[in-house]
């Protein structure tokens, strides 16, 4: 029986650490604009000039 | 600036850039159309820099360039005063300032201004927040400055907004953060204490008077500690504010019900080795916490408390000993000479020295044709210059010219008002006292005869009578209402306007604006039949004016092609001529065009003349047009409320108005201050409460005033005084729609008051037993929460449909 107080504990702790992952992702900004980054992932990256393979994500 | 969308002839070439119509032989660069220069060379900059992925993402996105528009000076950035308040952070290298650009509309222009180092190397990074409308940027300083910077991004036509108002204050740290990290919290705390309270709600019995038990109720009790502490925090601090002033609200019931919680849990737990109510304390302050978040619907992009210093300029051209300099606006003094040019705002009240000008009040009046000024002219605050540049001397400092007075106020003064719901708080003034009385008299009844069971029963009824599913029926069914609302364009500022609004009994209406329609003002000609061909020049030459009113007559026509106009002129105060296959045409005023009418003969309208190869054709008279459906609203209110309309006009419209409105209910040549004044005789005068609609500046002091303050606009991205709603202008005639959901959402929240209320009853009769387990409490309660935000959401939704707003 005497596992579960380590299991447990140790349960506990992971816990914490995701909670202080979510306090940094909070005070980081992260939840202030919930829009903008869903746009900006869909950008292509034209590192070259290269008119022939642009995409067009959006429509 | 907004680009209108024109309805066109199928085969008209527009503007790659930004979707504007291009005259018949139009620029043509890289195979593609462009309605102006300043079109073009943005997009040559843009393909030429690798950024031609702007016009990928979504066709015509730019915004129009054309001549005419201002070259908005930025020499004051250059002043390192000024400089500082619009940079957030700085150091050897690099520099960080963000700005706010109304014209972010699309993800094209959040491609391009991320992507405007390409342009610029010296600008390291730069970030959109669309829902914002702001960008960071940050520079490399010593590559650039921060007026290059700024210019840079105003040519691509993202013109920063820099107003007064912006640089004062700029505190706007979101307040949501704290209620994620509050959520998160009471979230991590329930979500574990409900694991390690597993055991109890199951009955497994191997447990019981285990070492295991007491290490779970430990850890419940630690794991309580933030949620009362943190997660709670403002519960108490409301509840706190309101004793101090003497009045009950229902966060008092709340935080009493917490604390027992709290108190009888531990003392389960450490003296009694019991299982407490933890849990039920976790899942009780998360709820509350998501129905204050849901109830805290704010609009990122509207503002509800703008006034004057939001609309006027941050630096003013002054010219001293000849020499013109840009100063900050607040270092405006009397006696300046300033410098306005056109489309731009004549910051304080002022004496016209030299050049033509044309004011336009529509900022402050509503009314857009601009009135013409001669040397020697007072011009008021809040108008703007449309034409060629103009100087005068200051006669007023800016927070005393004739309209900026006006929030010097006593209704400006006055503190915000009440945020929280009457209601709950008088339903609480009986709640909270009734629940005490059942709680000491259950714990009076048992204390005769055993003590133990006498502080369960105690403890108990204040546990079970947590007024949670109380508290959560009116921020979800009034959180549920705004969303509604916005999503059929009004906005609310909060919550508690949904009640002010059904305490309504006197509705207030301004005249220009307003009731009648800005932009679809009414257009007929009057004189000898005009060709297709001949209305097509008109088109054409009055396509390439700014005026207001050349713009109406260019909507009016639009749909013919247009030609190419040679010798353009454009004479102030006059009108405009130019050659169009070999006809010259005017348009313009009555003795520009030779014609003999005079203003006399047609006092209601404004006239536009038209003369084609010097013979005069005839006339537009454009009106007032009043919105569509004003009829029908105010049959339908008038049953229900006085109506009153004040205008800032003449009374010309008297006869009009008076077919709808009783002649004693309309008010003409009334000022601002005459607004605000009317507002509090009536309040004073009646018992019910006063609802003001308005549009402009000059209604700011009277929408302040009033108990609830409608603004009516055109484009809610655009302008609003302070006010506590705004109506989107093709909403109008939905206001009677507005006052009728607003009394069916206080119904909802009355139906579920007695829901929860009986469920509580339910709590109550196994409460004062003193034999309650801690289990009855924690299914209890999220039960009866559940049961009220799902009937209150529904509810919402259907009384929405029924009054046809979804």
């Amino acid at each position: 029986m005497s596992v579960l107080f380590v299991l447990i504990s140790a349960c506990l702790l992971m816990a914490l650490l995701f909670l202080l992952a979510f306090v940094w992702s909070v005070k980081a900004g992260q939840y202030d604009d919930d829009y903008t980054p869903s746009v900006r992932i869909l950008f292509d990256d034209t590192t070259r000039s290269d008119s022939s393979n642009k995409t067009n994500p959006e429509q | 600036m907004a680009t209108a969308t024109y309805s066109l002839a199928g085969s008209q070439a527009v503007c790659y850039h930004c979707g504007e119509p291009c005259v018949a032989d139009s620029l043509i660069y890289d195979d593609k159309p462009f309605c102006c220069a300043g079109c073009k060379t943005v997009y040559e900059l843009l393909s030429g820099n690798d950024l031609s992925c702007y016009y990928d993402l979504n066709a015509r996105p730019g915004t129009a360039q054309k001549a005419g528009r201002s070259r908005v000076k930025y020499d004051w950035l250059d002043d390192t005063q000024a400089a500082a308040r619009l940079i957030q952070y700085t150091d050897d290298e690099i520099s960080i300032a963000s700005f706010k650009i109304p014209t972010i509309h699309c993800s094209s222009c959040i491609y391009l201004l991320e992507n405007i180092y390409k342009i610029q190397p010296a600008i390291v990074r730069s970030q959109v927040d669309f829902v914002h409308k702001t960008v960071r940027l940050t520079f490399r300083k010593n590559d650039i400055s921060l007026r290059q910077s700024v210019e840079l991004i105003a040519s691509l036509g993202y013109e920063p907004q820099l107003t007064f108002n912006d640089l004062e204050s700029k505190a706007t740290s979101s307040s949501n953060r704290s209620y994620y990290l509050k959520i998160g919290v009471a979230f991590f705390a329930f979500g574990n204490i409900m694991l390690l309270s597993f055991p109890e709600y199951l009955g497994i019995d191997a447990l019981s008077e285990t070492p295991l038990r007491h290490f779970f109720g430990y850890l419940n009790f630690l794991l309580s500690l933030p949620v009362i502490f943190y997660s709670a925090s403002e519960f108490f601090r409301s509840a706190y504010a309101a004793l101090r002033q003497r009045t009950v609200n229902m966060d008092i019931p709340i935080v009493l019900g917490m604390i027992v919680m709290f108190l009888r849990s531990s003392y389960d737990i450490f003296m009694l080795q019991g299982a407490g109510y933890m849990d039920t304390l976790a899942s009780l302050t998360l709820l509350m916490l998501i129905g204050r978040l849901f109830q805290n619907k704010t609009y990122a992009t509207l503002a509800f408390d703008r006034d004057y210093k939001s609309y006027f300029p941050v630096s003013v051209s002054v010219s001293r000993d000849g020499v013109e300099s840009t100063i900050p606006l607040s270092g405006l003094s009397i006696g300046d000479e300033i410098v306005v040019r056109n489309e731009e705002l004549i910051p304080a009240d002022s004496i016209l020295l030299a050049g033509e000008a044309m004011i336009d009040y529509s900022f402050v009046t509503g009314e857009s044709v601009p009135v013409p000024k001669k040397s020697g002219d007072m011009i008021y605050a809040g108008g703007k210059q449309t034409g060629s540049t103009i100087s005068m001397t200051v006669v007023k400092d800016v927070s005393h010219s004739y309209l900026t007075q006006l929030w010097n106020d006593d209704a400006f003064k006055s503190e915000e008002k009440q945020t929280t719901l009457a209601l709950a708080n008088k339903v609480s003034t009986y709640f909270t006292p009734a629940v005490l009385l059942i709680a000491i008299a259950a714990g009076i009844y048992w204390g005769r005869t055993d003590m133990h069971r006498a502080m369960n029963a105690f403890t108990a009824v204040l546990i079970i009578t947590c007024p949670c599913a109380l508290a959560l029926s009116a921020p979800f069914t009034l959180g549920n209402a705004i969303r509604i609302l916005a999503k059929y364009g009004v906005y609310l500022k909060n919550t508690a306007v949904i009640e002010k609004i059904t305490t309504i009994r006197s509705i207030i209406f301004d005249k220009t604006g307003t009731l009648t329609d800005k932009s679809g003002q009414h257009l007929s000609y009057a004189g000898t039949q005009l060709t297709p061909y001949e209305e097509a020049y008109i088109a054409s030459l009055t396509y390439h004016s700014s005026h207001p009113l050349s713009r109406k007559v260019y909507q009016a026509l639009s749909g013919t092609t247009l030609s190419t106009v040679t010798d353009f002129q454009e004479i102030h105060g006059q009108g405009i001529e130019g050659r169009i296959d070999g006809h010259q045409v005017r348009v313009g005023s009555a003795k520009y065009t030779g014609s003999t009418a005079t203003i006399a003969d047609n006092p209601q309208a404004s006239t536009v003349h038209i003369s084609i190869d010097g013979t005069y054709k005839g006339h537009y008279d454009i009106r007032n047009e009043y919105r569509t459906g004003l009829n029908d609203l105010i049959r339908t209110l008038r049953s229900q409320f006085d109506l009153y309309v004040l205008s800032g006009d003449n009374d010309r419209e008297k006869e009009n108005l008076r077919q709808i409105i009783p002649a004693d209910h309309l008010m003409f040549d009334q000022q601002p201050a005459d607004k605000l004044r009317f507002i509090k005789q009536l309040q004073e005068k009646h018992t019910g409460k006063v609802m003001m609609v308005g549009d402009g500046l000059n209604d700011a002091g009277a929408l302040r005033q009033s108990d609830v303050g409608l603004v009516v606009s055109d484009d809610t991205n655009n302008f609003s005084p302070a006010c506590d709603a705004i109506i989107d202008a093709r909403r109008f005639k939905g206001i009677d729609h507005l006052v009728r959901y607003a009394g069916d959402a206080m119904h909802i929240i009355k139906i579920s008051y007695g829901i929860s209320l009986l469920y509580n009853m339910v709590g109550i009769y196994l409460a004062v037993q003193g034999t309650m387990s801690p289990l009855v409490a924690a299914i209890l309660m999220p039960i009866s929460s559940i049961t009220i935000i799902s009937f209150s959401t529904f509810l919402s939704w259907v009384a929405a449909r029924r009054r046809h707003l979804i």
